[in-house]
């Protein structure tokens, strides 16, 4: 009986997440509980060994300063059954910790089959996060206590997907698909950062994770992709502006980024790279949005990813009003 | 083999203080710079070295500085890319990688064997040549625009950004054969030189260390070669290897490049083994602790470290058994380490201990290097792993291992030869100072890198949240404290330079033959054939108060006297 109490309150204690210490933040995935025990195992024998080095070292400077006429004490130059006494203790320590070590790794890459699956799209330097419904969003929001399985990709280079708060963390590579999974404990929101160098603004490729209290997902989920219906088309451009990541290169306050600012551009005329001129009308910002290399902006590096197939008819309408009002024209 | 030295036989005494010496034999410019002395070169390399360890300080002074506040602080974000690009690629390819092998060792290694010279002086020239040339070139791509990938050159961001990568790359690539070179004169010295009496298991253990990072570097370099220039090739020529646009698979160039950089990172600490394992039997006056588990665990890291690339890759996506293998594999190259730290402690045991700069150094390691080879535990377990890679907490480790291993050895070293090289003693005072704040310094700077990195802080960030704030100030001023620790040694090295009090030939009691010659030594080395005996028998040496030296009891026993001779 105690034994079966004993299981059952380990695994309470099991389905809770964290609470932050000096060296760990608040952890709120279910696997996080793990790894923290295993980051104090492994603290706790570090500590020890340190403290043990560092203490026989002091005492031995201490003990054996060197003093006026006298010189080293004869001792044995070597002692094999000493020697391999501090070989084999440490071998046994690393086999226990890699053990561990592998134990929760199993459980973090192996998500349950009954996971809600969410596509990552990693793009200097933003991400969007496509929902089943094939809705984007570029920050993550996820039901709580639900197993969420990430597929993510890359449309450039190299980055990481790092939730700490979840003790998470994948590479997202071009070319694969590669995956992560995490199951939240509580609702809150929590940082998602880029953990792998892609360049300019790689520490502001921050996103946030949303974890939706019990029932509250779905709602958010299906309001949020009615917004062409159910916001005006500038606000509805407001938003797909910051969501699908032109904000990242394209100020709307005027100031100059790795793109030109789009503030006031709309219905003035806009020098090219090649020297000639165009006007800023509808067909040159689809355009520009479909096939960013055909007229470049003077002054500016061809850089642009194209938004081809990323974008709906719908939406460029949306982006090319909201563009209209920054100009004042809206 | 043999050195033409004029006046070589006019130094061949062994008088405390001999007029001629290798730093007198030949004046000008250029009787440097086409030296074949072993010594002379050292001290070349020692000038470079230095310099880009001042050049790779100031690069991260200014990333530090950066970094004093969340938001732009005196730099733009790319500027920010490029210096702490700047500041990896030149401590690592410029400074630390040829390091100790190609100052110390190249000054120490031939006097330990009691030879005259390496076995090949041209190679060793021309090894200190590429040196040079790899450095100008690598630093010609700061006026070229710089570089902004990192010093890891990650595909596909390397072979699609605009910045200098080929310079820097190609600099890398030549500065990969002067090591080479370097590693193949010295195990061809070890295994041909040795004196009368110096067995494999007489060598003394800095010889070992120096022989085990010789074969990484001429078995991995070659492997970094191929790399970069295949980097090149698809850069210039769109060849498609690791850039998946092209076809290629940017994986592949992590496992490429870490197969030659994780056995890199042993070329560092190795060396830096090497001299502690002089210095704490040196300063305890005593004699090694368990000699032949120091000589065997050298070997053993340096075959282990072609094993563990792949914990560098943890979460690239490479496969869950991939991982498994490298994490077991990774936990079986820290016993050797920890077998040395042991055995240094348990020399210290009944010993008669000086605390000379030299010794503050070894100390400060054993200190430094525990709390770095420990943190490696976190990072070689693959749950934790995943949390911690890519954060502050990697930076702060490695920089325990790499600055808190590998360079206080390498000042606890040149402490320690400083009077054999240059035959002047410098300020025991200043030099204890410089020792207690550059310790201080770094641990101010970089243990709270642990901390913020264990609580989420990426590493390369140009600007960071608000919680992280007071973590890297503290850092930031801890790395004012830790130049001004270097402004001291600087300050009192280049003081002994000129008017530092004469050297005796042994001022430590060391009983390796390089205390056998004068300070400093002769053009060629030593005036007889010396015999080697235990190289850790220090009581066979006695202080001699006359000279503020030490000297053996008996003469004679390091001398070959050849009959019919």
């Amino acid at each position: 009986m105690t034994a079966l109490r004993t299981v059952g309150e380990m695994s309470v204690l099991l389905a809770q997440g964290t609470d932050g210490s000096f060296w760990m933040p608040p952890g709120v995935s279910t696997v996080a509980r793990h790894v923290d025990w295993l980051f104090n195992f492994i603290l706790a024998i570090s500590v020890f060994f340190f403290l043990l080095i560092v203490v026989v070292m002091t005492l031995f400077v201490i003990r054996y300063r060197r003093r006026a006429g006298a010189g080293a004490e004869a001792s044995a130059t070597h002692h094999t059954g000493l020697e391999l006494t501090w070989t084999i203790i440490p071998v046994i320590l690393v086999a226990v910790i890699f053990f561990f070590g592998f134990k929760g790794y199993l459980d973090m890459s192996t998500a349950p089959a009954n996971a809600y699956e969410i596509l990552v799209d990693g793009q200097k330097w933003n991400w969007s996060f496509t929902y089943p419904n094939g809705y984007v969003d570029s920050n993550l929001h996820v039901p709580v206590d639900r197993p969420v399985r990430l597929v993510m990709t890359s449309a450039d280079v190299i980055h990481s997907l790092y939730v700490p708060a979840f003790r998470i963390k994948q590479d997202v590579v071009p070319g694969r698909y590669s995956k992560a999974w995490f199951e939240a404990m509580e609702p809150g929101e929590y940082e998602l950062f880029c953990a792998e160098y892609c360049g300019t603004s790689h520490s502001g490729m921050i996103a946030t994770v949303v974890v939706h209290p019990p029932g509250e997902f779905e709602i958010w989920l299906e309001k949020a992709s009615n917004f062409l219906e159910t916001m005006t088309p500038v606000d509805a451009g407001r938003k797909l502006f910051q969501v699908r990541g032109c904000l990242q290169c394209h100020s709307v306050d005027g100031t100059a980024k790795v793109g030109p600012t789009l503030l006031g551009v709309f219905g003035h005329s806009q020098a090219l790279a090649d020297g000639s001129s165009v006007t800023v009308d509808e067909n040159y910002v689809r355009e520009s949005i479909l096939e960013p290399m055909a007229k470049v902006a003077a002054g500016y590096e061809p850089v642009m990813p194209t938004y081809q197939g990323r974008l709906k008819d719908a939406e460029i309408m949306a982006i090319i009003e909201y563009l209209k009002s920054l100009s004042g024209n809206g | 083999m043999t050195v033409d030295t004029p006046g070589a036989a006019a130094a061949a005494s062994p008088a405390t203080h001999a007029h001629d010496n290798y730093l007198t034999a030949g004046r000008g410019l250029l009787s440097w710079l086409f030296t074949l002395d072993h010594k002379r070169i050292g001290v070349m390399y020692l000038v470079g070295i230095l310099s880009s360890f001042f050049l790779g300080g100031v690069f991260a002074l200014l990333v530090r500085t950066e970094l004093l506040t969340p938001g732009p602080t005196i730099m733009t974000a790319d500027t920010y890319n490029k210096m702490f690009t700047l500041h990896g690629a030149v401590m690592i390819f410029l400074f630390i990688i040829p390091g100790i092998p190609a100052t110390l060792g190249n000054f120490v290694l031939p006097l330990m064997l009691g030879a005259k010279d390496v076995a090949l002086p041209r190679l060793n020239l021309a090894s200190f040549w590429l040196w040079m040339i790899g450095a100008v070139v690598a630093v010609a791509s700061i006026i070229m625009g710089a570089v902004d990938t990192g010093w890891t050159f990650y595909t596909p961001y390397s072979t699609t950004t605009g910045t200098a990568v080929i310079s820097m790359t190609l600099g890398a690539f030549i500065l990969g054969f002067s090591s080479i070179f370097t590693g193949l004169n010295f195990i061809v010295t070890v295994h041909k030189l040795r004196p009368e009496g110096m067995t494999w298991f007489k060598m003394p253990l800095f010889v070992w260390g120096i022989y085990s990072t010789a074969i990484i570097q001429v078995l991995a370099t070659p492997v970094l070669g191929i790399t970069l220039l295949l980097l090149i090739a698809e850069r210039t020529l769109g060849v498609g290897i690791f850039d998946p646009a092209l076809g290629g698979d940017p994986v592949l160039y992590q496992h490429f490049f870490w197969f030659y950089s994780h056995p890199a990172v042993y070329i560092m600490i190795l060396p830096a083994m090497a001299i502690m394992s002089e210095l704490m039997s040196v300063f305890s006056h005593k004699h090694i602790f368990g000699y032949r588990f120091i000589a065997w665990s050298s070997i053993a890291i340096a075959v282990l470290s072609f094993l563990v690339w792949g914990h560098h890759m943890f979460t690239s996506g490479q496969s869950g058994l991939a991982n498994m293998v490298f994490s077991a594999l990774t936990f079986s190259v820290a016993i050797p380490s920890a077998v040395k730290v042991f055995n240094w402690l348990a020399t210290m045991y009944k010993g008669s201990i000086s605390l000379d700069t030299p010794m503050l150094y070894a100390l400060s390691f054993l200190f430094l290097f525990s709390i770095g080879g420990l943190t490696g535990l976190f990072l070689g377990a693959l749950a934790t792993d995943i949390h911690l890679h890519d954060t502050y907490f990697v930076v702060a480790h490695f920089h325990y291992v790499m600055f808190g291993g590998t360079v206080i050895a390498f000042l606890g070293g040149l402490h320690y030869w400083w009077p054999k090289l240059f035959g002047r003693m410098y300020s025991e005072r200043w030099g204890r100072i410089g020792a207690l704040l550059i310790f201080v310094g770094f641990n101010v700077t970089f243990f709270t890198q642990f901390v913020m990195g264990s609580h989420g802080m990426p590493r390369r960030y140009y600007n960071y949240l608000e919680q992280f704030k007071p973590y890297h100030q503290a850092s930031t001023y801890g790395s004012y404290l830790l130049s001004l620790g270097f402004v001291v040694v600087a300050g009192y090295l280049l003081h002994s330079l000129f008017r530092g009090e004469k050297a005796p030939n042994n001022p430590w009691g060391g009983a390796t033959l390089e205390w056998e010659t004068s300070s400093p030594p002769p053009s060629s080395n030593f005036a007889h054939e010396m015999l080697a005996g235990d190289p850790y028998d220090i009581e066979s040496l006695r202080f001699d108060p006359e000279t503020r030296g030490y000297v053996r009891k008996d003469p004679g026993s390091v001398l070959l006297t050849r009959v019919g001779a």
